[in-house]
């Protein structure tokens, strides 16, 4: 692969930094863009609130001139390491500040107003996060490190949730009114993916090897499988509550373990039946990898069959195996909300709920833990990829 | 003619009538049905919905296709080598958002209706057609760039006589993994009220009605797969015309 990294000269002071013009152009529009929204209920159209409306003077100020300070380091060539702690720095301050705007736009002890981020707000950080992801990218941290970020990350919003800095806020509103409620379907969700992913493992990995040695299974299989992945998933979780239904009245036990037409057993078969693909595929190119020469040393060494298999190619093969099932946990997170149009459970309830009452707050309740489990799992699990596969392969 | 290619073309005739026609088959789905069911959507015409969700897919790949080859280039190029570490992660993140949630947070900015679902599509085609283009464009022989580079051609002439051709079915590889991805996930659409087939789903799931699911299901899923081989064919027919060998299947 060619490499097309540009060498940072740092001698010369003050050169301009092309991705800098981009974080300072998106900032520059946030400016012009509302702060946070004041809402006087919950489906009201909402009044736009600049930063020096959104928050008490002084607060804007040193937020302005953080937010300054932070497009200044981004927009001209600085150290790496500068420039992911600016990134942080700012990104966190932007989440107390609008957690501020919330207590100090509600009017004291009003239960039914609501504020809520606006799109200046959600520029901001999306331009530090652009910011924080080029140092990462750049940075090349190594896996645990990697992880070690992430769970800095995940600290200081599980501290940020904790404090109740954010409890003014029209998400958190949401929360209030369904604490339990969010609890069982971030369960639920869990299980759905996580169950699927286990079971597609357990079967998908039999099948690959099935597929890897035998030509006359490789084909049928993998054009099945195929064949799976383009049915919708609002049709195949749809198609599954029949032979579920027929399966929990006809077959004696099956309810009792909690099997029936709608809700989640449906939901974790076709979830099941998605991640299949990944997983047996993946097994295959990952055996079909393995070196000839290792295995005809195995082979030399007198190793049976089933040795080889576990202790040659399985091995080698681990690693592209392994990115499959990253595949599969990052897709059946984000697939689990489809579960709530069949009654399966999942953050899908929260999305579906708000788009019907048209209460984005309840979306956003849904959408946002559903797309950091899915950003955490990927970052985990490639992490984890990189730590089992051997080092001169790599990506770099 | 090979027997792969007759029964792709009874396959998409079976298809075409059935869009046409579908009460002709009513017969199929009766015996899905409970009740005295209807076996067949009819609440709208199963050819415009198709042509709808044909023409949704067809634009947001059209305009991603353009904004993710657009974009590779620009960072395999000098001036926005810069930005190549950046886009690669981006690349990463983008697809761990799910279509749901992009498509329900679309909804407050752009109303119900077809626009958020053509956003959502259109940003969830990004990924995998920017990841081949920059694939194609940053693995192609040496061998081929220097002699480009020794005859005298100029930074455009690169691009557009050698370096894009070279990497148009690798490219297409991504284009037809977006166009597949896009035809399923437009029926999630109808959530938010898009005139797609997913319409035919959810009147199905909403009445509890599985010949609607299976039919609506059906003819999605046989269009994907139709339109995963016509574009297969495509890229080999262009991989024989570059002289290059299929990388992958």
């Amino acid at each position: 692969m060619t490499d097309i990294s540009v060498s940072h000269s740092r001698r010369v002071p003050f050169t301009v930094d092309k991705l800098g013009v981009l974080i300072a152009a998106l900032a520059a529009v946030a400016a012009f863009l509302p702060f946070a929204a004041f809402r006087a209920n919950r489906i009201v159209l909402g009044e736009a609130k600049g930063l020096f409306a959104a928050l008490p003077g002084w607060e804007a100020a040193v937020l302005a001139i953080v937010l300054a300070a932070g497009i200044g380091i981004a927009l001209f060539r600085t150290p790496t390491l500068w420039r992911l702690a600016t990134s942080l720095v700012v990104l966190a301050l932007l989440f107390v500040a609008i957690g501020h705007a919330g207590s100090f736009l509600t009017p004291p002890g009003d239960k039914i107003a609501r504020v809520s981020p606006g799109a200046g707000f959600w520029l901001l950080i999306f331009a530090f996060a652009l910011l924080a992801a080029d140092a990462i990218a750049r940075l090349k941290l190594k896996p645990w490190t990697r992880i070690g970020v992430l769970a800095a990350v995940a600290l200081f919003f599980a501290v940020l949730l904790g404090s109740g800095t954010l409890n003014d806020l029209s998400i958190l509103r949401e929360y209030a009114n369904r604490g339990d409620t969010f609890w069982r379907e971030a369960q639920t969700h869990l299980a759905l993916a996580l169950g699927s992913l286990a079971a597609a493992t357990v079967a998908g990995i039999p099948i690959g090897i099935l597929c890897h040695r035998s030509d006359a299974w490789r084909a049928p299989v993998l054009n099945v499988l195929n064949a799976i992945q383009t049915i919708p998933s609002i049709a195949l979780f749809g198609l599954l509550i029949a032979p579920l239904a027929w399966v929990a009245a006809n077959i004696p036990g099956a309810s009792a373990v909690g099997i029936s037409g709608i809700g989640a057993a449906p939901a974790m078969v076709a979830l099941f039946a998605y991640s299949l693909l990944p997983v047996v595929a993946n097994t295959v190119v990952g055996l079909d990898g393995v070196p000839p020469a290792a295995n005809d040393a195995a082979k030399g060494m007198g190793m049976t069959d089933w040795q080889r298999l576990t202790t040659v190619e399985f091995p080698l093969a681990f690693p592209v195996i392994l990115t499959g099932i990253r595949i599969v946990l990052v897709q059946n997170i984000g697939l689990a909300t489809i579960a709530a149009l069949i009654g399966g459970g999942g953050f899908g309830v929260f999305v579906f709920q708000g788009v019907g009452q048209t209460a984005m707050d309840l979306v956003l309740l849904g959408a946002v833990p559903t797309v950091a489990l899915a950003f955490a799992a990927a970052v985990v699990l490639d992490a984890t990829v990189e730590m089992v596969s051997p080092k001169d392969t790599r990506r770099d | 003619m090979k027997p792969g290619l007759i029964i792709r073309l009874v396959v998409l005739a079976l298809l075409v009538a059935f869009i046409i026609t579908p009460t002709s088959f009513a017969w199929v789905f009766q015996p899905l049905t409970r009740n005295g069911q209807p076996p067949i959507y009819v609440q709208n015409s199963l050819l415009n919905l198709t042509i709808s969700h044909l023409t949704i897919v067809a634009i947001a790949t059209i305009a991603s296709t353009l904004l993710a080859v657009g974009l590779a280039i620009l960072v395999t190029r000098p001036f926005g080598a810069e930005f190549l570490p950046l886009s690669r992660s981006l690349a990463n993140i983008g697809q761990t958002f799910p279509p749901v949630a992009v498509l329900a947070l679309a909804v407050p900015v752009l109303g119900f209706g077809t626009a958020p679902t053509l956003v959502a599509l259109f940003l969830y085609g990004l990924l995998p057609i920017f990841e081949n283009a920059l694939t194609g464009l940053t693995t192609l022989p040496p061998a081929v760039t220097e002699a480009a580079r020794g005859v005298g051609m100029t930074d455009r002439q690169r691009l557009l006589d050698v370096e894009l051709p070279l990497a148009t079915p690798v490219i297409l590889a991504g284009i037809r993994l977006s166009v597949v991805i896009s035809v399923a996930t437009a029926t999630i659409g109808s959530t938010v009220a898009a005139s797609t087939l997913g319409e035919v789903i959810i009147a199905g799931l909403l009445s509890n009605n599985l010949a609607f699911i299976a039919q609506g299901g059906l003819v999605v899923g046989v269009m994907a797969v139709l339109i995963y081989d016509a574009l297969s064919a495509l890229e080999r027919a262009l991989m024989a015309r570059t002289g290059q060998r299929r990388l992958q299947s």
